[in-house]
Order: structure tokens, then C-alpha cells, then sequence
């Protein structure tokens, strides 16, 4: 612990932002009955982009809270990052809610309130800290999840969501207790100290300690064997919040993985190197054999997401510098990817409100648009050239392979092609099978226009993405001294 | 003028044009047509000006290079991580005519598509770029960045645009071969995949640059037990796409069911990308993996001969037996390759063009009949050549190119195939040989039942090529005759690569 504590509030000032902007849509919903509720995600998405231009101010600065919260380039990285998806998602729930919803203004602000949670579980370089961050998002997240009230659906979601949910906290705080039983802090640099002459022989607490953290946040993002909750939660949830959970939550679950073991547990790598190379390895085999059979386009993206935390987690097994700004250009892919493909099933499902892969079928006749950047989305996360998928798989799995685990490189490989079949199977209902009935679809400009710019970010991670990468590498270039 | 501008302008007009394309609005097929038909041959132009422009004996391993840094020194990256190396070779430049030729025809022969043309051509343009790309490629992460590229837009050219084969005791629906060839060819660049990760981390230089690596391999950098566990890898991973027996099920398929300048494209050129990749990752990487598994390979070649001549003498649809024919001929190819010596090499490479023309000729014409009889069953047909005089000549060329006549281009590509095999594997030539054989069998037994013989009145109204027919199909044989007569442009260009590349002697 650093000795004297530096309390410079001015560090959080987007945090204490955002939980302004999250008061303000509260209030806006509830005391001004003559504002047009229709505008709510708009003022919501104005006011996280200009939180994204405040926090800009802290990039390449290097600051701490109180010893608890650093303030450094990953820190900004991710503010930036889950702000700009948090904004993705607003924007592609204005219609959503405005139909299906009630409370906008709660959900609103629960999402803001959550992307605080997502910030702090990156920022954080203390045990408690970090579970309080955790806490916080999952919280929002149990109420997004079964926000459609009225719906089984969502209610079963969310109910099974938040019982696992709490018993994985439980899992988690326990492992946190037994790693501060043997490392006798809760703060990452004394912890990464007191292991820094390797534990003395076997040491079961530590152990123990690390393998229910493990559990805990394998849940939080989703890892086999602690994935079956997703399923569900994907298939009950809201679609917006659908897309939510596989960016934001599992993204932020990354954060905190990647800032705890290169923080705190570097030293004892070979306690845990073992446990995360395995949990990537099944993670990987079964979310992609699993959704080979999946019927529901919810449903196969919750198994394919599981098949990408496999990919991701193999980051985490192979931990160094290389891996972790490969794992931050893989993940900026991925959630620009997802959100792309979930702006246009949205946008479907509002035309049609239907969500089985079947009733794609002539999408590509009927909103052209939207069957082209869905497309391009499946594509991308099949691994195809020119989209994003492409080059972050190959510079994730070469970078994982250079660190010396080419047999989890090659798995990925294999399950990577698998993945490709269940993704064409949307692809050919979209572009081969007849449409079930006949006529354009008129999709709102803002959709189509949301959704061209995610696809052109797609293009971009795809051809182009050095500047994107090396901002990869300074962002995790404070990881690891 | 040399400049690597040339080879850059051949990945990105398609690319170009593509977008373009989106810009259209479906309204306009015309414009569709045109924007088409029009990067055909600007693409054209650029390929021959590459291929003649190609200086013999210039002392330079590379011409029309072009090295722009994409990322470097970011993660495991070191200097030139991820270059945009472009260059040919002289092995490189007669595939990018090939290409140049192949596209220009395959866009005129389009002319004719009415369904939901823009998208179409939005995915052929892609297919082109891709394969530009790969024969241009001197860096390993571009090099399989487009060969995926070309790839990927298969599995919608055959599912939408592709026609379903109806036999009486099964079907092959369009979806099924388009699910088929895609998967098939995906799942083969699992292992270059592997390969690429495995040479770059053995290398430990940082960089996928492909002269760079080849300078280290030639050094003796590459372990000889790491080059034989990584060569098989490639020569699988690239033969797939290549119609390695027992892989090449999906070749047939696939190419029956794709529309006309799909099947040229994809037999005439993708499959030449498979040999490629064994000369390019397989061959120059890994120099002593390459002569270990030669045996291996020559004996699948010739399996490949025989096999895919036997398969095609069994067909009665015009495209399967096209389709087996060209698994017969790359057959060649591979033998070629196998030999490692100078003037089988230099016949394999002849072959890869040679057949791209011969082979997108013959799918030109079986499009040709197929689009107005709706049928392929040679034996409804006969005497065709009353009806379709024209067609009936552009096709008997094909078809003497591929049983190797004298004076066309199959002759010389499969003359110095045999003289190399000969020189290596005696036994294996003299059933080379009779692969040539039995494609005259299975030739000139078409010609019998379908364009000679008694005319069939069901016939009456068919209608000889269009114009664009005539025009794709005539620039095609232009090269053919070329080849067969006057091949020194092209043995020049090969063989003074080859003597260069390292596994040869």
C-alpha cells in the first residue's frame, strides 16, 4: 500500500460525470413530465460522447487513486471503449424500448450507471475494489436482464442470471479472501511482492484461492463450465441487452482478468497457467460445437460468444505483453463485430419481431441493408478476410502461439472453422432461401445509418488497424512493469 | 516502366469496383454490366502490360515490387511485421496474365446474368482481388489474407447464383456443393494456418515477409525435422485447393454448380492458387521438408491423373465431366512440382496455365449450351455441330488442348510434365501417359455423341454464341494458340525462376 494516499478526486471526474448523466435521465423521466420520452437515448448518447471527450484529457497520463484505482492508459482505453459500446447500444435500443419497455429512464440510467462498474473493474489495482466494480455492473445488468416485465422470457433470464450470478460473487469473494490469507494484502503490488520469491513448496490456499477466482469470473464472462446461465439470460433479455451482455460484460470481465493476473499473480503464473489454458481449450470446443445446433439467432450468438471468451482466455494463459494488447485488438473487433450484428437483428426484429434463424430467410430481398451488414458481422466473426475477425484472430492466435502454446492456437484454429458452418447457415437464409413474404422493408435512417458505421468499423479492424493496435500496446505497456 | 503500382492497381480495382458497384443502384443493370465488363478489361490490360513488361534475366529475384509497411514493431511484431509485399516472379507473371485473361473473359461471359446482377459482380470482384492478391503476395499474412479473400465469396456465387445437378438415383443441390466447396476449402487452410503460426514462431525474425524468410530457410534456418512436420501442413492445406486426391470430391461439385464465369474462374484460376502455395510456402520455405514428402506427393499426382481421367470417362453430364478432367489435370501439376527438377517444374507451371485457359474455356462453352438447353446429358445431344457451328469449334479447341495436341497449349505444358517424370519416376510417367490417354478416350467420345452423329430435332432452335460469348471465347483461344505455338515467352519467364528456386536441381 502506498504509504501516503493521494486523494485527488479530480482523477474520476468522467466517472462522477457519468453518474451525473445517469441522475439527470432519472430525473428528466421522472419531474418533467413535458419532455418527450423518445429523446431520452438521444440526450443519454450525447452525454457519454462528450464524457469520451473528457476522458480523453487523461490519456498518456500515469496517476493513482488512493492506491486503488490507477488512472493510467488502460484505464482510458477501456473508459473510451465501453463508453463509445455503451453508446453503440443506446442508440440501437431507442426504438426497442420506445415499443417493448417500459421506464426508459431506469434503463437508461442503469446502463450508464453499469458502464461506471465496467470502467472501475479496469481500473482497479485492489482486491475489494475490483469486486465492488464487479458488483456494480452485474447488479445493472440482473435488472436489464429481466427489465421486459411482463415477459416469462426475461423474467426466467433474469431470476437464473442473478441467483448464479450471486453465487459466483460468493465463489469469487471467497477466493479473494484466501488469496489475502496468503499474500496478507489485498492490494495488487503487495500481493505480486509477497509471491515475488515464488510461494514456499505447495500452497494449498493459494491455490484454492486462485482457482475460485477463477470460477467466479469464468462466470462473469462466461467460460465453460460456468457458462449455463447464458443461454437463457441471452435468450431472455431485451435484445439491446443481449448485445450489452456480450460486449460490455464479458469485455469488462477481461479487463479485470487481465489487470489481476498481470498485476497480482505474474509471479506464480505457473499455478494458474495450466487452470486458464484448460478452461480456454473446453470453453472453445464446446460454445462452438454447441452452437452448431442452436435454432434461436440469440441463442447461437451466446454460444458463439462463449467460443469467443474461449479465444480470449487463451490470452490470459499465455499471458505477456504480446498477448494482452493481441487479447485489447481482438476484443475491440469482437465488440464492434457484435454490436454491428446485433444493430441489425434488432432493427429486423422490430420489423418483424421475430428472432428464430429460420425467419431471416429473404432478408436479403426485403432490407438489403441490414442482410449485407449482418452479413458482413457473421463474416467477421467467422474469421473471414477484409472484416475484423481476420486479422485480430490471426494476431491473437500467433501471438499466443509465440508465447508457446501452439496446440491452443491450433484448437482455436479448428473451432474457428467449425464456427463458420453455423454462421453460414444464417447467411444462407439470408441470401439463398425464398423471403417469407414479399416487399421492401422500410428500416429508419438512424438504424441504417448506425449500422453502416459499425460495419465500417468492422472494415476498419479488418484492413487498416495499426493505430488501433499500437494503441493496444500502450494501453497494456503499464501491465506489466 | 516497372512499377509496383501495376500489381497494386490489380487488387484494388477490383477491390474498387466492388464498392463502386454497392454505390449503383439495382436499377440500373446496365451500368452493373458495364462498370463490369469495363474493370474486366482495364484488369486485362494491366495483367498483360505486367506479364510483358517482365524483364527475362534481369538479375532481380522480384520485379514490380512494392513494399509498404502495414504494422511493425507493435506486440511480437519486429520490423516489417505485416508488410503489403508485392512482386512477381517468373512464376508469378504468366498467373497474373492468366488471371488477367480468365476475369475479362469470365466478365463477358456474365453479361448474361439478370438475377440480382449487382451483387453478383460485387462478388466476383471480390473472388478477383483475392486471387490477384495471392499471385502478388510476397508477404505470408497478405498472402493468406487473400487467398481467404477468394474463398469467401464462393459459398453465396454457387448457393444464389449456381444451378442444382438432378440425377435419377440422387441430387446435388447448388446448396449443398456451395456448403461443401467452402467448407472443404476452409477447413484446408486450417493447416497453412498452423503452418504460418509454427514458420513464425521457428523463425523467430518477427516479420511474415516472405523474401525475408525464404533468405533464412535458404540459410538452412529451419530445422530439417521442423521442415518435414510443417511441409506436409502446406502441401495438404494448398493440394485441397489444388484437387489433391483424396480432397478433390468438393472440385467437381462445386465447379458444376457454379454459374459459367464462377466455374472459369474458380477451376481456370483458384485452383492454380493451391500449386502456388505449395511453391510459394511449401517449396521455398521448407526446401528439405519439400524433397522428403515429394514422393508422396508425385504418387498422389498420379493417382490424380488416373483417377480423375477414369471418374470423367464415367460422366454423362458435360460439367462433371469437365470438372473431373481439370482434377486430372492438375494431377499434372502436382507431378510437375514433384519431380524437383528443373524442366518437370517448368512443366507444371506451363500447366497451371495451360489448363487455366484450357479449362475456363470449356466451362465457357458447357455455360453456353447450358443456358439455352437447360440440360447437360451429353446423350440428349447430337449433332451440334450442324446447329451451333461456332460453339462446336471453340469447343473442339478445349478439347484438343486437353488431350495435349501438338500445336495448342496442353502439348507443351504436359510434353515437359512427362520428360521430368521420366527423369525421376519412370513407372510414374508412363501412367502420366496414360492419363493423356484416356482423356483423349473421354474427349473425343463427347464430340462423337454430342456434336456429331444425327442431328436431334429438340435442338432445332438452339442458337449459336452470343457476341460476348464469342468475345470471352476467342481471347481465350488467342492464348491457347499462343502457348502451342510460340510458348518462349512463357518458358522464359518460368525457367529462369525455377532454376532459382531452391529445392530444384
Amino acid at each position: 500500500m502506498p504509504s501516503e494516499l493521494n486523494l485527488d478526486y479530480s482523477l474520476l471526474t468522467p466517472e462522477f460525470c457519468l453518474a451525473g448523466l445517469a441522475a439527470l435521465i432519472l430525473a428528466l423521466d421522472l419531474f418533467v413530465p413535458q419532455f418527450k420520452r423518445e429523446y431520452l437515448p438521444y440526450v443519454t448518447a450525447v452525454g457519454l460522447l462528450a464524457i469520451i471527450g473528457i476522458s480523453l484529457g487523461w490519456v498518456n497520463k500515469e496517476s493513482q487513486f488512493a492506491g486503488i484505482l490507477y488512472i493510467d492508459n488502460y484505464t482510458s482505453f477501456f473508459r473510451v471503449f465501453f463508453i463509445a459500446t455503451t453508446i453503440g447500444v443506446v442508440l440501437m435500443s431507442a426504438q426497442f424500448v420506445q415499443d417493448r419497455l417500459r421506464n426508459p429512464g431506469e434503463y437508461y440510467a442503469l446502463l450508464v450507471l453499469s458502464t461506471i462498474g465496467a470502467i472501475y473493474m479496469a481500473a482497479s489495482r485492489e482486491l475489494l475494489t475490483a469486486y465492488i466494480s464487479l458488483e456494480l455492473l452485474s447488479f445493472s445488468l440482473y435488472i436489464l436482464v429481466s427489465f421486459a416485465k411482463f415477459d416469462e422470457r426475461s423474467n426466467e433470464g433474469g431470476m437464473k442470471y442473478m441467483l448464479l450470478g450471486a453465487f459466483s460473487s460468493a465463489l469469487f469473494l471467497y477466493g479473494l479472501s484466501l488469496i489475502y490469507g496468503s499474500a496478507g494484502s489485498t492490494f495488487y503490488v503487495d500481493i505480486s511482492a509477497s509471491f515475488a520469491n515464488g510461494t514456499s513448496g505447495f500452497d494449498l490456499g493459494v491455490l484454492m484461492g486462485l482457482a475460485l477466482v477463477l470460477a467466479g469470473l469464468g462466470f462473469k464472462v462466461a467460460a465453460v463450465p460456468f457458462h449455463m446461465w447464458t443461454p437463457d439470460a441471452y435468450e431472455g433479455a431485451p435484445l439491446p441487452i443481449t448485445a450489452y451482455l456480450s460486449a460490455t460484460s464479458k469485455a469488462a470481465g477481461f479487463a479485470l482478468l487481465l489487470r489481476l493476473f498481470s498485476g497480482a499473480f505474474m509471479p506464480i503464473a505457473d499455478d494458474w497457467q495450466w487452470m486458464i489454458a484448460g478452461l480456454a481449450a473446453i470453453t472453445i470446443v464446446l460454445g462452438n460445437l454447441v452452437a452448431l445446433q442452436q435454432h434461436n439467432i440469440k441463442r447461437l450468438l451466446a454460444y458463439s460468444s462463449i467460443g469467443q471468451v474461449g479465444y480470449m482466455l487463451m490470452a490470459i494463459a499465455a499471458l505477456s505483453h504480446d498477448t494482452a494488447s493481441a487479447l485489447l485488438l481482438h476484443m475491440s473487433g469482437y465488440v464492434i463485430t457484435n454490436l454491428a450484428a446485433f444493430t441489425c437483428i434488432i432493427a429486423w426484429y422490430n420489423l418483424t419481431e421475430k428472432e428464430e434463424i429460420e425467419d431471416f430467410r429473404g432478408m436479403a430481398e426485403r432490407a438489403p441493408l441490414l442482410a449485407a451488414g449482418l452479413a458482413a458481422a457473421l463474416f467477421s466473426l467467422s474469421g473471414m478476410p477484409l472484416f475484423a475477425g481476420f486479422f485480430t484472430k490471426f494476431i491473437l492466435f500467433q501471438a499466443v502461439a509465440s508465447e508457446g502454446f501452439l496446440w491452443l492456437a491450433i484448437i482455436a484454429v479448428v473451432m474457428s472453422f467449425v464456427s463458420l458452418y453455423y454462421y453460414l447457415m444464417v447467411i444462407k437464409e439470408m441470401y439463398i432461401s425464398e423471403p417469407a413474404e414479399e416487399g421492401r422493408l422500410s428500416v429508419p435512417l438512424l438504424v441504417n445509418g448506425l449500422a453502416v458505421l459499425l460495419v465500417a468499423g468492422v472494415f476498419y479492424v479488418g484492413i487498416y488497424p495499426r493505430h488501433l493496435f499500437e494503441a493496444a500496446q500502450e494501453a497494456t505497456k503499464f501491465l506489466f512493469v | 516502366m516497372q512499377t509496383g503500382y501495376i500489381l497494386l492497381a490489380t487488387i484494388a480495382v477490383p477491390l474498387l469496383a466492388a464498392v463502386a458497384l454497392v454505390l449503383v443502384p439495382s436499377r440500373y443493370p446496365n451500368v452493373v454490366r458495364m462498370i463490369a465488363v469495363g474493370t474486366g478489361f482495364v484488369l486485362f490490360g494491366l495483367s498483360l502490360y505486367a506479364f510483358f513488361a517482365y524483364q527475362v534475366s534481369s538479375g532481380k529475384d522480384f520485379q514490380f515490387e512494392l513494399q509498404w509497411v502495414w504494422i511493425e514493431n507493435v506486440g511480437f511484431l519486429g520490423d516489417n511485421g505485416i508488410t503489403l509485399h508485392l512482386g512477381i516472379d517468373g512464376i508469378g507473371a504468366p498467373m497474373v496474365l492468366l488471371t488477367g485473361i480468365v476475369t475479362f473473359a469470365g466478365t463477358l461471359i456474365s453479361n448474361k446474368i439478370e438475377y440480382r446482377n449487382k451483387d453478383y459482380f460485387i462478388l466476383l470482384m471480390l473472388l478477383v482481388a483475392g486471387v490477384f492478391g495471392v499471385f502478388c503476395s510476397l508477404d505470408m499474412f497478405f498472402w493468406f489474407f487473400f487467398y481467404e479473400l477468394a474463398v469467401l465469396p464462393m459459398y453465396l456465387l454457387i448457393g444464389v447464383w449456381g444451378s442444382s445437378s438432378v440425377f435419377p438415383t440422387f441430387s446435388r443441390t447448388k446448396e449443398y456443393s456451395a456448403l461443401k466447396l467452402t467448407l472443404v476449402l476452409v477447413g484446408a487452410s486450417v493447416p497453412i494456418f498452423i503452418g504460418i503460426f509454427a514458420t513464425f514462431v521457428e523463425s523467430g525474425l518477427g516479420t511474415f515477409d516472405l523474401p525475408t524468410l525464404w533468405a533464412y530457410a535458404e540459410q538452412g534456418g529451419f530445422d530439417p525435422n521442423f521442415q518435414k512436420i510443417i511441409f506436409p501442413l502446406f502441401m495438404i492445406g494448398c493440394g485441397v485447393l489444388a484437387g489433391l486426391w483424396p480432397f478433390h470430391t468438393w472440385s467437381p461439385d462445386g465447379h458444376v454448380a457454379a454459374p459459367t464465369a464462377v466455374s472459369m474462374l474458380h477451376a481456370g484460376v483458384l485452383m492454380k492458387l493451391g500449386a502456388f502455395g505449395i511453391i510459394r510456402l511449401g517449396m521455398q520455405l521448407m526446401p528439405e521438408g519439400a524433397e522428403f514428402w515429394m514422393p508422396a506427393l508425385i504418387t498422389l499426382g498420379t493417382i490424380n491423373v488416373i483417377y480423375g481421367a477414369i471418374s470423367a470417362m464415367a460422366q454423362t453430364d458435360f460439367k462433371y465431366m469437365v470438372g473431373y478432367s481439370s482434377v486430372s489435370h492438375m494431377g499434372y501439376v502436382l507431378m510437375g512440382l514433384a519431380t524437383l527438377n528443373p524442366i518437370g517444374v517448368n512443366g507444371a507451371v506451363l500447366q497451371m496455365f495451360s489448363h487455366g485457359v484450357m479449362t475456363a474455356l470449356m466451362f465457357a462453352m458447357v455455360g453456353v449450351l447450358y443456358d439455352q438447353a437447360h440440360t447437360r446429358e451429353m446423350s440428349l445431344f447430337g449433332g451440334l455441330s450442324q446447329r451451333m457451328p461456332r460453339f462446336a469449334a471453340f469447343f473442339a479447341v478445349a478439347g484438343l488442348a486437353s488431350l495435349g495436341l501438338p500445336g495448342l497449349s496442353g502439348f507443351v505444358a504436359e510434353f515437359n510434365v512427362f520428360v521430368g517424370t521420366f527423369q525421376t519416376y519412370p513407372a510414374l510417367g508412363a501412367l502420366g501417359v496414360l492419363g493423356a490417354a484416356i482423356t483423349a478416350v473421354y474427349i473425343l467420345r463427347m464430340f462423337a455423341v454430342a456434336f456429331f452423329g444425327p442431328a436431334n430435332p429438340r435442338w432445332d432452335g438452339l442458337k449459336d454464341m452470343s457476341r460476348f460469348e464469342l468475345a470471352g471465347g476467342a481471347l481465350l483461344i488467342a492464348f491457347i494458340l499462343l502457348m502451342g505455338v510460340f510458348p518462349s515467352p512463357f518458358v522464359d519467364r518460368i525457367a529462369e525462376t525455377v532454376l532459382r528456386l531452391p529445392s530444384v536441381s
